[in-house]
């Protein structure tokens, strides 16, 4: 079974519709990639898997059950608020220092557990909401757009982290990102949307399809070639998180 | 119960009661800017006076239903087309106004209209205690009930939903602690410094807060000094209660302010 599926789902804002009759399942263990320009309705499609926006017409079936982690776009915590990364790891389930810091050692950013929230680099940030987001087991792990602000070494290595993730919990992964060569070459499956679903299969079939080049153009099949030959030396990249964090301050 | 005999005694627990439910839920307020939402609120409850009052009916729960309705009023507003800070400033005074102006049309009622603006904590009854403590009690424990949610909702509604948790109840759980707080606070700081009771003890205790629970607690200690000690400076002074409370707050903050800069002054 499927750990969600999503049968003709409309959504509509005003002034009309986002999201236009779209078809959507992911299975367990399966890394699924949404790509699509502006205003295409990605994130959109993100917060209706995740419950927090209502299809104006259409069916979603979660298995019972589900246990979803979500790494947002982007999380402002108002400097008011006091929060250690400890703190925040512990929202809204109690964990234990243990289980904190093997996530963020699984994150890649085993030394931060008394930091502030606000006092972390970018990277460090998404790395530690990638940890908080580990620590409910997810079934299902979402990131919407979880690499905005880093350089692209820095989000290579963050995408990296997430395939490692993968194989360790055998979670499946569900993500929108800009960064199509970086973010394809990773996925199983690689969505095209653009208020409908434009075009869908392996990363190679979606990146020589006419709908998606109508969108993007050719330029990129050449960027994940150079990506792949970056991943198979895996040159430079043994230490992700000081090199992020040389970049990030 | 020779305790509470005491005007000065009664005024002193009435004062912590009320320190003990907004200093945290003052937190939530300074977390979620809701600084403006929480006088708007505050400003709507001259309105439930007058209504309580012409309706001969109790007036906490007056405040209650009118503070309840304007935050209601308020969210069903919000999004559509003015921007959150005109439209409070729109409702917070407009409430306050008809308000003032209601209880002008009450004919046979002698009301200290002074008392409700600014309290009147030294005029506490044994009766108004247990009603303070009793909405206290109830604040607090549904603060410490649906904490984690509401923390988690605070930080973002999309990493609330995720959980599994609705942050609009979690938003309804505010709303009514506020409603409550107000109506309890009438009495002690009066309509126009609620907001003050609310805001500055747990501004003050940020700066020297690394988890939130420790602001909340901080905030609980500062407002108590502050209520305590403005009691006793009343007294000495012979000043108005509530405006003293808020001042005694008022000191502290600054000074919290003033470590604050130094000690990271001295950090950087």
């Amino acid at each position: 079974m499927s750990l969600v599926d999503i049968t003709g789902l409309s959504v509509s804002f005003g002034a009309g519709p986002v999201l236009h009759n779209v078809d959507f399942a992911i299975d367990p263990g399966e890394i699924v990639t949404i790509v699509g320009p502006n205003g295409s309705g990605k994130s959109t499609l993100l917060k209706t898997v995740i419950g927090a926006q209502r299809g104006t017409t259409g069916q979603i079936t979660r298995k019972p059950g589900l246990r979803i982690g979500y790494v947002p776009q982007k999380l402002h915590i108002d400097p008011t608020l006091p929060l250690t990364v400890k703190r925040f790891l512990s929202l809204p389930v109690r964990v234990s220092a243990t289980e904190a810091e093997a996530a963020l050692e699984q994150a890649g950013v085993g030394h931060l557990l008394n930091r502030q929230m606000n006092g972390l680099s970018g990277g460090q940030f998404q790395r530690v909401l990638l940890a908080r987001a580990l620590l409910c087991k997810p079934d299902l792990l979402i990131l919407d757009e979880a690499t905005q602000g880093l350089d692209q070494p820095g989000s290579a290595a963050f995408y990296r982290q997430i395939e490692q993730v993968r194989q360790d919990m055998g979670c499946a992964v569900l993500m929108v990102s800009h960064e199509l060569h970086v973010v394809m070459a990773a996925s199983d499956r690689v969505i095209c949307l653009n208020g409908h679903v434009c075009c869908a299969g392996k990363p190679e079939q979606v990146a020589s399809a006419p709908a998606y080049r109508a969108l993007f153009g050719t330029g990129t099949k050449g960027a994940l070639a150079l990506y792949r030959h970056e991943h198979s030396h895996s040159h430079d990249h043994d230490h992700p998180h000081s090199h992020m964090e040389a970049h990030a301050e | 119960m020779s305790l509470f005999d005491s005007f000065l005694m009664r005024a002193a627990f009435a004062g912590l009661g009320v320190a003990l439910a907004a200093a945290p839920l003052g937190c939530f307020v300074v977390w979620r800017r809701m600084a403006y939402f929480g006088d708007a609120t505050a400003h709507a409850a001259i309105l439930g006076v007058a209504l309580a009052l012409a309706l001969e009916m109790s007036v906490f729960g007056g405040v209650v239903l009118v503070a309840l309705l304007m935050a209601f009023i308020v969210s069903n507003l919000s999004g559509r087309g003015y921007a959150m800070d005109t439209l409070l400033g729109v409702l917070a005074h407009s409430a306050l106004a008809l308000g003032l102006v209601a209880v002008s049309f009450l004919q046979g009622v002698r009301l200290d209209l002074g008392a409700y603006l600014f309290g009147d904590i030294l005029a506490v009854s044994r009766t108004d205690l247990l009603v303070i403590w009793g909405a206290s009690a109830a604040i607090v424990a549904g603060l410490v009930w649906r904490w984690s949610a509401l923390l988690t909702a605070t930080l973002s509604p999309e990493l609330a939903y995720a959980a599994g948790i609705d942050p609009k109840r979690e938003q309804m759980v505010l709303t009514l602690a506020l409603a409550l707080v107000v109506a309890v606070a009438i009495k002690v700081v009066g309509v126009l410094l609620i907001g003050a009771m609310l805001v500055i003890p747990a501004a003050t205790a940020r700066v020297f807060a690394a988890t939130p629970e420790r602001m909340a607690v901080g905030a609980v200690l500062v407002a108590a000094v502050s209520a305590l000690g403005g009691l006793k400076a009343s007294y000495d002074f012979d000043t108005p209660a509530g405006p003293t409370i808020v001042s005694v707050a008022a000191v502290l903050f600054l000074l919290a302010t003033v470590i604050g800069v130094f000690r990271r002054s001295r950090a950087a």
